[in-house]
């Protein structure tokens, strides 16, 4: 059972591992340049998702501004695991090892809501907001979870849930992988442009083909031909 | 009157400049032999400069650089270093004599490289002979190694090729494989590659247990110009050189560069006490005994003269490496002469066959039957440099093996005696036997048996010797190969702070 | 804001901003000269700023340059210490040679049409590269890698119109640096989730040592990821096609610098970011490091000897140097990390010297096959002069760089107490010796081919700038204050930062 929860918790990192292998395969056993080219896309896109699903929190909205100033909060409260895990609706569970882990992977999901918690007046000390581990974060909740869970133990998560009427989704995730998804087009742009210059040279785009064609240019014989007069 | 430490570093520099300014004189053959007898000529006084003033016990130096912190390029001379500056540098005085009569005499192509690579190669020399530590002696020896490569492939077909790819390949091999590691860990151990009186690795090495060894034999068979049993093969393929290169360089700037590379390191990296106290040398001893006996068992079977003359070089330099393993204070004092000795002795061979060569084109040892009758200058010059190599007086030759059988005597190793004995027995053999036949034997005719001769008379009117600048030059190294016979006790003196030195 | 105050930026933005400025300058008027003049100048003036920067950085110690004025972590930081500062001269100091060299070999090469979109992908990809090893952000590593590696396969596919087998070469380079690039995100995104910042600084700072199994995960991405880039074997398979049939300038250009940008981001990740004092990171250097590079230095230089095509051949020998500057990484002391950066800078200097001057001779004999290079010392002696002293540097020779990387990295081999490394370093630098004296003897010893009668030395605009690269070989072979001690002073500082 535990085994079983284990998995589908992470169900969003199987579709990413998934895509990804079905890329890389394509990759490697295609023979098709075209077909590569999408295969290297799949690949690509299960990064994508992989990165969107780390930004995500369930119920978060996009990152949109909604009330409150937050003119000075910068990305500080972003670090802080511990509040993280205060924050209602989450952790259903609370089980041990699983929950570390999902405070870990989740953590970040929290980064807008922390503004907003922040942004509701309790700002921890600079420094400490900043720095503060989320790993470590993760054990405290570890050690005490039915403390921490729904109880208004730190001015933080006061504050949280206070302000917690807009959950956002981190931003950063989604941005960074804007920057990676226009690189990805770029790629296949110059792949797909290559692959037109290779049929222009060639006439195929078949690997076998190019390398027996290539094998000629460089040993005057194809394989076959050198296999026959072996 | 230059101070002893400018002469040091100048004697690096000038034959750089000769090389520049052969390459500048390429047109003009005969301003372009003189620049390189002018720099000779002024070589020559330089290292006496530097011979006297080590002489009265100054050690002139001169600090080129730092390269990398604490390895400075950097020179010091001492009385092995001033003693084989000296050697090389006179030697090259004379053999630039005889270069000129064999390169025209042949009318050999790519002259003006010729010389240049000559004088790069001296310069090398003149590096390693002064270097203060291994790795500025380290430096100098592979530019040595490289500067003569394009002297031994100089015919530049197949067989040059082959011997040339031997060459650089055994050379730089063990040198990069085998020397430089040994420099590096010596460095890493001691903190210094300074050549210190009494030797560097005594304290950090106390109770190392096999790493001496290792380490010795690193030295021993990464120093490939030593040309101790196995890595000589360099040297007899490097015989497809132009004579005046084996002569020089492959009798005595190359050769003794790495035997004299060795007395350093057991001298001054080692120190003897070491040495002797951890056992490190043994069993390089007797890879040089076996080294001496086996290359001289090969010379005999060797019909080409120059080839039978490098298997003997490769046979004698194991006695200098044998003397610096024995690590005694004889064993080196042996070595140390044997260094001069057999530079004088092998160089007037090899002048000689090629001597041979140009004035009667024979390469073969059977071919030379009776040729002393036509060419008797050059064959008692032969005969003479034969006897300094055997070892009988009154050669330069003799002391060495007498100083080398005493320091095995003191190392308590009788079976070393019986080696030196018996490989003297066999260069009887194989040397002497040349002028004998040449002197003694009817010239053979085609086919025929060789015969005795009752009247060995030479006829003076037949007589046709090769060029003049191809006969006088081993006539005047035979006439140090004498010289070093009455004049060992100087010479013995002067070296024997190395092997005091405390 | 004095312009002095904006030094760290300049090397990025100004070959960045010059590159669309190029495409609009004709590429046929002139003879294509207009392009050149302007990507040289560029080129010059971003090794100025990049020498600047040395000089400030050794004299003052790091910069930490905030892009835009936003403060890190959460603005991106470009961050210059003396290891990434070392990097950025070689990287603009290789440009300023390779753009002046360029003009005869690009009009012989590439499609006068082509000519300034040529010289665009080419400052394009110079300042990716600058921008890869000088910033102190994470995932903008990422962006410039890509910014350089995508401008980089359409420059390898510019070769195409002398040899179609470019066009391969770069495909394959294409899907082989996407996998690589892509691993690479993989593992920041498995950083990013255990830190929650992007800033090497921060997440240094966040990760305190907490060892934890995203990380390992994270590492192996990267590692890995740019172990493709740098053609780690055994992940070398796309750069022999790639260096052999790019056009001439191009492989100059990215065999003196793209791998060796590629190790610097290994070297930052595992000091500057990640930390040694993970455990991981020890049986990384252990088990995975020094077995490949050992691997590769043996397994490369083998297949050296048996190319029939220099700059192929070329290629393969810089998979196993790539094998040294690993080796040293993962003795994980001081000096191992010394001869690492030492090596890094020289093998740029005498890679880069040797394919240009395999791109003189493939001008004047029209070929890169070893058999061009018969008898070329008669012929073009300057070329000829230049690639023997860069071989024997490449072997290691004394008086050259080659031998103070060497010296280097055995002395970090003996003092570690992995003598046995040292050995096998000595023992594959003889397989050099095997494969550049092929092409020495080749080269002073054959009569040159009878086809190869009109042959002569190169035009001065590429000897010269050939002749500077290759008098660098020899110059910092002697004085070794730029190189040895700076890295000394790097690889103390990145210890310490590690630590």
């Amino acid at each position: 059972m535990e085994f079983l929860t284990f998995f589908v918790e992470r169900y969003n990192y199987w579709i990413f591992i998934t895509l990804m292998m079905m890329g890389l395969y394509i990759v490697i056993a295609r023979g098709n340049l075209i077909k590569k080219l999408i295969g290297l896309n799949v690949f690509q896109t299960s990064v994508f998702i992989y990165y969107i699903s780390i930004g995500k929190i369930a119920g978060g909205t996009a990152p949109i501004y909604v009330a409150g100033d937050m003119e000075k909060r910068g990305h500080e409260g972003g670090h802080d695991g511990a509040p993280a895990a205060a924050l209602p609706g989450k952790d259903p569970l609370g089980q041990g090892a699983i929950h570390a882990d999902e405070g870990l992977s989740e953590n970040f999901g929290f980064a807008g809501n922390d503004l907003a918690a922040l942004t509701g007046g309790a700002a921890p000390p600079h420094g400490e907001a900043v720095h503060s581990l989320p790993a470590g974060g993760a054990n405290d909740i570890l050690a005490a979870p039915p403390v921490t869970i729904g109880d208004h133990a730190s001015p933080i998560s006061d504050a949280a849930r206070a302000a917690a009427e807009v959950v956002y989704s981190n931003p950063l995730p989604h941005v960074l992988i804007l920057t990676a998804i226009v690189v990805g087009v770029a790629t296949t742009a110059v792949g797909l442009a290559l692959v037109v210059r290779i049929r222009e040279a060639y006439g195929t785009i078949e690997e076998d083909e190019l390398e027996a064609a290539d094998h000629v240019a460089e040993f005057g014989e194809s394989p076959a031909q050198a296999r026959g007069a072996a | 009157m230059i101070s002893a430490g400018d002469a040091v570093a100048l004697s690096v520099a000038l034959p750089i400049a000769g090389a520049g300014a052969v390459w500048l004189l390429d047109r003009a053959p005969n301003l372009r032999e003189a620049a390189t007898l002018l720099t000779g000529a002024a070589l020559v006084a330089l290292t006496l400069v530097v011979f006297l003033a080590v002489g009265e016990g100054a050690r002139p130096g001169y600090f080129v650089f730092t390269v990398i912190g604490g390895l400075p390029i950097e020179f010091q001379a001492e009385p092995l270093g001033a003693m084989f500056a000296v050697l090389a540098s006179v030697l090259w005085f004379v053999n630039s004599l005889y270069s000129i009569g064999y390169m025209r005499g042949h009318h050999e192509k790519h002259q003006t490289r010729f010389y240049m690579c000559f004088a790069v190669a001296i310069a090398a020399a003149m590096g390693v002979a002064y270097a203060a530590n291994l790795f500025t002696l380290f430096i100098f020896y592979e530019v040595l190694t490289l500067s003569t490569f394009p002297l031994v492939t100089h015919k530049g077909d197949d067989a040059a090729r082959f011997g040339g790819r031997v060459y650089i390949g055994i050379l730089m091999g063990t040198s990069i494989g085998l020397l430089l590691p040994a420099i590096i860990w010596v460095y890493s151990i001691a903190g210094t590659t300074n050549f210190t009186p009494g030797g560097v690795l005594a304290t950090p090495l106390a109770d190392a247990g096999a790493l001496p060894v290792i380490l010795m034999g690193l030295f021993a068979f990464g120093i490939g110009k030593a040309a101790l049993m196995p890595v000589h093969p360099w040297l007899p393929n490097a015989m497809v050189a132009p004579t005046p290169v084996s002569a020089f360089l492959h009798a005595v700037a190359v050769v003794k560069a790495g035997v004299f590379s060795v007395l350093k390191v057991a001298v001054y990296i080692f120190g003897l006490d070491f040495l002797s106290a951890s056992g490190a040398s043994a069993p390089f001893m007797w890879i040089a005994a076996a080294s001496i006996l086996l290359a001289s068992a090969i010379a005999m079977h060797k019909d080409n003269l120059k080839a039978r003359l490098a298997y003997s070089t490769v046979s004698q330099l194991s006695y200098v490496t044998l003397g610096a393993m024995l690590a005694t204070q004889m064993g080196v004092m042996g070595g140390a002469m044997q260094i001069a000795a057999h530079a004088a002795g092998k160089m007037t061979l090899f002048m000689c066959a090629g001597a041979i060569y140009v004035g009667a084109h024979k390469t073969l040892v059977s071919e030379v039957r009776g040729l002393g009758r036509k060419m008797p200058f050059t064959f008692i010059a032969f005969f003479i440099g034969a006897m300094s190599i055997v070892g009988l007086p009154p050669m330069g030759g003799s002391w060495p093996k007498f100083l080398l059988m005493l320091g095995a005597a003191d190392a308590g190793q009788l079976a070393i005696i019986g080696v030196l004995i018996v490989s003297s027995l066999l260069n009887v053999v194989y040397l002497l036997s040349i002028p004998v036949q040449a002197f003694y034997l009817e010239p053979a005719e085609a086919g025929a048996k060789p015969q005795g001769s009752g009247a060995p008379a030479i006829d003076w009117r037949n007589i046709e010797e090769a060029p003049a600048l191809c006969v006088i030059p081993p006539l005047i190294t035979a006439l140090f190969a004498l010289l070093l016979f009455i004049f060992a006790d100087p010479l013995y003196a002067y070296l024997a702070p190395i092997a005091e030195a405390r | 804001m004095n312009l002095a105050a904006q030094l760290p930026v300049l090397p990025i933005i100004t070959p960045l901003i010059a590159a669309p400025l190029t495409i609009l300058m004709p590429s046929e008027k002139f003879g294509g000269r207009a392009p050149y003049v302007w990507a040289t100048l560029v080129a010059w003036a971003a090794f100025a700023a990049c020498a600047a920067l040395l000089h400030a950085v050794a004299t003052a110690g790091p910069i930490s340059y905030h892009l835009g004025d936003w403060a890190p972590p959460i603005g991106i930081e470009y961050r210059i210490d003396l290891a990434n500062a070392l990097v950025l001269t070689l990287v603009s100091g290789v440009a300023a040679l390779v753009m002046p060299f360029s003009f005869r070999s690009v009009r012989a090469e590439i499609d006068p049409r082509q000519t300034s979109l040529f010289y665009a992908a080419l400052m394009i990809c110079m300042a990716g590269l600058l921008g890869v090893t000088i910033t102190g952000d994470a995932f903008n590593v990422f962006v410039f890698l890509e910014i350089s590696s995508l401008s980089t396969y359409a420059l390898v596919a510019m070769g195409g119109r002398t040899d179609r087998r470019a066009l391969t070469a770069s495909f394959n380079y294409l899907v082989m640096g996407t996998i690589g690039a892509t691993f690479f995100v993989i593992g920041l995104g498995l950083l990013y989730q255990a830190t929650g910042t992007l800033n090497m600084a921060d997440v240094k700072h966040q990760l305190a040592g907490d060892n934890n199994r995203m990380v390992e995960a994270g590492f192996a991405f990267i590692v890995v990821g740019m172990g493709l880039k740098a053609a780690m074997f055994p992940m070398h398979l796309w750069m022999p096609n790639a260096y052999a049939y790019a056009p001439s300038v191009v492989s100059a250009f990215i065999a003196a610098t793209a791998t060796k940008v590629a190790v610097y981001v290994i070297i930052r990740f595992i000091y500057s970011v990640i930390g040694i004092e993970f455990g991981f990171i020890e049986a990384a250097f252990n088990y995975l490091l020094m077995p490949m590079a050992i691997a590769g230095m043996f397994f490369a230089s083998i297949v050296a000897i048996f190319q029939d095509d220099v700059k192929r051949m070329l290629a393969y020998s810089s998979v196993g140097q790539i094998g040294y500057m690993l080796l040293g990484v993962s003795f994980g002391t001081e000096q191992g990390l010394t001869a690492s950066l030492v090596h890094l800078i020289n093998h740029g200097m005498m890679k880069g010297a040797l394919f240009m001057a395999a791109a003189c001779v493939m001008l004047r004999v029209g070929s890169h096959s070893i058999s061009a290079y018969a008898g070329l010392a008669r012929r073009m002696p300057a070329t000829a002069a230049a690639f023997i002293l860069s071989g024997l540097s490449l072997i290691g020779a004394p008086l050259t760089v080659g031998f103070i990387s060497k010296w280097q990295l055995l002395a970090a081999a003996f003092d570690s107490g992995r003598a046995w490394a040292g050995f096998l370093v000595v023992a594959s630098s003889f397989l050099a010796v095997i494969y550049v004296g092929r092409v020495i003897e080749l080269m002073l010893l054959r009569p040159p081919a009878p086809d190869a009668a009109g042959v002569k030395e190169a035009p001065l605009s590429m000897i010269i700038p050939l002749l500077v690269l290759t008098g660098a070989n020899v110059y910092f072979g002697l004085n070794t204050e730029l190189t040895v001690d700076l890295a000394e002073r790097a690889a103390h500082a990145l210890m310490g930062s590690a630590r």
